[in-house]
């Protein structure tokens, strides 16, 4: 794997090993597409990002489509791991391996370098070649070709990047998932969902009254949220084909939707005439049981990533903590002890460490706290952020933050190096949710 | 007070509210309610409610008092203590304060003496501090003057108790002046 030759070439572990040098900062929009919704600003990065070019692809296809390179360029200028060579001034733009002079492009300090076509075929389709090489070793890490319909191309672009990403970094890419979030605008929310770079945002319900804590099913068909449209917190289900349904209306608020990982229940927030106690529910809106039993507020249910465990917030010790309690019930044990104000439990991917919501001096900020050591890292900067949302691999954090009385989404890298600012026009945007893998 | 002329009146419209807010909330699954006797009337405009979890053809009924009627309604009447409706909070807290001790009494005596009324009370909060959190401790503000009513003869069945949280916050307070408004309760008649 090309990390390794590289890692031994520098004699510096890139992932392991970060240096916090002078933070390169950068900037850019995305004005490739007029739908564009969420405008991506960038700044920090690793201190040792992996050289790489992408070579324009060659179109052989009609004009007028998306410029593949251009979006795998952006996902992975973006992730803040790779530095994106600029290939304007190259006059050999090979398309195919076999073309490539090595020498031109190490001479660029390219580590990797990828290449690639776009064929039209017969019945509107197209054919997407691509090739990754080593430019050090001079040999190929990887090839895929995609049969596709004209308007997968940039999906197929954010395959593409995620390919680059795992073959060079050895994790999982992101760029192919989506995002869901609420936007708030003249008086109106909408639940939307948009792909991980912040294009094709579309909007699944709206309403003239709130709609919050949109969650994800873990296979990507369905997001539960919270609709007050009937002056009340109820909870719904729809699936990203439309279709929905009540799964909770109880008396009191019903809230807090956290889907189990095997899908087949979620943990909800009910209050009938008391507190707010965490229950589950089969996804079908069967079997309900109550998890905690409090007078004091249980609430925020998250589950462990084995399933086992239901981790919330709760003031039963006075100020708002996190607690675990096994998903089918038990005495509670409280996990968070430093802070008088620790909410909005989300376990990582790996199981390995919990974000939360922390007080600090009466900021609230996205912390991370190691499962292992106990110990927590203060990760986002803003006074009044919220919501924070693992992506899939578990390398990023995006979150929901307000500042000048506008709401905007951020994300942070889980070492804390990397930050990124998503705004959408004319809107108030907040309650992001980062969707799973799309396999 | 001249309870016949707007009794008949009002019964109609609160059964027609209690009908609406029953299959509004009309759980799948109910925790077991403490037993309490019911008045045939209460039982006859609750049964159809129980039985039906459609919700979609009632929420056109419109229970809204005819104007004219204002001056008829205690509810409605701007003079009357009944048409205040308010109750706020100190910052982190869910302590009712005795300046709204009047008012919840007034409260309290007319859902003692209209035993089919039912009211909300919907809690909200500051934005500081998370939305699902926030929608937590809205809901310990409606149950600080649920416990209240309570303890002035009012019975559970005639009060919900919901949370708005921080979402019908006045976005972006500037001072504490505004925020206090944000951190109350309302209490809405199942016909405002």
């Amino acid at each position: 794997m090309l990390i390794k030759d590289i890692l031994s070439l520098m004699n510096m572990p890139i992932l392991k090993k970060i240096i916090s040098a002078a933070l390169i900062s950068l900037s850019f929009y995305f004005a490739s597409n007029a739908n564009a919704a969420l405008e991506i600003e960038i700044s920090g990065g690793s201190a040792q990002q992996v050289p790489v070019a992408i070579v324009p692809f060659a179109q052989v296809a009609n004009a007028n489509q998306e410029n593949i390179s251009a979006i795998i360029s952006a996902d992975l200028r973006r992730s803040g791991m790779f530095r994106v060579l600029e290939t304007g001034g190259v006059v050999n733009r090979p398309s195919d391996i076999t073309q490539i002079k090595y020498s031109e492009w190490a001479a660029l300090q390219a580590q990797a370098m990828a290449v690639g076509v776009v064929e039209a075929l017969p019945g509107n389709r197209l054919k997407v070649t691509f090739q990754l090489a080593d430019v050090l070793k001079q040999t190929q890490l990887t090839g895929m070709q995609y049969n596709i319909a004209p308007n997968q191309l940039r999906a197929t672009a954010h395959k593409i990047a995620d390919v680059i990403y795992q073959k060079l970094t050895g994790e999982t890419g992101i760029f192919a998932s989506r995002i869901a979030y609420i936007n708030k605008s003249s008086g109106r929310y909408a639940l939307r969902i948009a792909d991980a770079d912040g294009e094709n945002p579309v909007t699944m319900v709206s309403s003239k009254e709130p709609i919050i804590s949109p969650a994800w099913s873990p296979d990507g068909s369905q997001i539960a949220y919270v609709s007050f449209e009937k002056k009340k917190p109820i909870i719904f289900v729809q699936s990203l084909s439309g279709q929905r349904t009540m799964l909770a209306n109880f008396k009191g608020n019903n809230s807090a939707p956290a889907w189990a990982p095997d899908a087949s229940k979620l943990a909800i927030v009910l209050t009938y005439g008391a507190n707010s106690q965490v229950y589950t529910i089969n996804a079908d809106g069967s079997g309900l049981k109550q998890v905690t039993k409090s007078s004091a507020i249980d609430t925020e249910p998250t589950w462990s990533t084995d399933g086992k465990w239901i981790y919330f917030s709760s003031d039963r010790g006075g100020k708002p903590q996190i607690y675990k309690v096994s998903s089918v019930g038990g005495e509670p044990q409280r996990v968070t002890f430093e802070g008088a104000y620790n909410v909005s439990p989300r376990f990582s991917p790996d199981g390995k460490s919990l974000a939360m919501i922390r007080n600090d001096g009466g900021k609230f900020r996205v912390a991370l706290q190691d499962l292992a050591s106990g110990q927590v890292q203060i990760l986002s900067e803003g006074s009044q952020d919220e919501s924070p949302s693992f992506a899939p691999n578990g390398r990023v954090l995006l979150y929901a933050t307000r500042a000048g009385g506008h709401g905007s989404l951020a994300a942070v890298s889980a070492d804390g190096r990397v930050k990124q600012k998503l705004n959408e026009s004319g809107g108030d945007i907040r309650e992001p949710a980062w969707g799973p893998l799309q396999h | 007070m001249n309870k016949t002329i707007w009794n008949t009146k009002l019964l109609s419209g609160l059964a027609l509210a209690l009908l609406l807010s029953a299959c509004k909330s009309t759980p799948m699954v109910e925790k077991p309610a403490a037993v309490v006797e019911k008045s045939p009337a209460t039982q006859a405009v609750a049964k159809p409610a129980d039985a039906s979890a459609d919700t979609s053809a009632v929420k056109e009924i419109s229970v809204d008092g005819n104007a004219n009627n204002a001056g008829n309604n205690p509810l409605k009447d701007p003079s009357n203590i009944l048409s205040k409706r308010n109750i706020y909070f100190d910052f982190d807290s869910d302590a009712v304060k005795a300046e709204f001790r009047p008012m919840l009494e007034a409260h309290a005596k007319y859902l003692v003496a209209n035993g089919t009324a039912k009211v909300v009370l919907q809690g909200n909060t500051d934005e500081r501090g998370t939305r699902e959190y926030n929608l937590s401790l809205g809901q310990r503000r409606s149950v600080a003057v649920k416990k209240a009513l309570n303890l002035l003869g009012v019975q559970d069945q005639q009060i919900e108790t919901v949370s708005f949280g921080e979402e019908k916050a006045t976005e972006a307070c500037a001072d504490e002046a505004c925020a206090k408004t944000n951190r109350r309760v309302d209490i809405v008649y199942g016909n405002d």
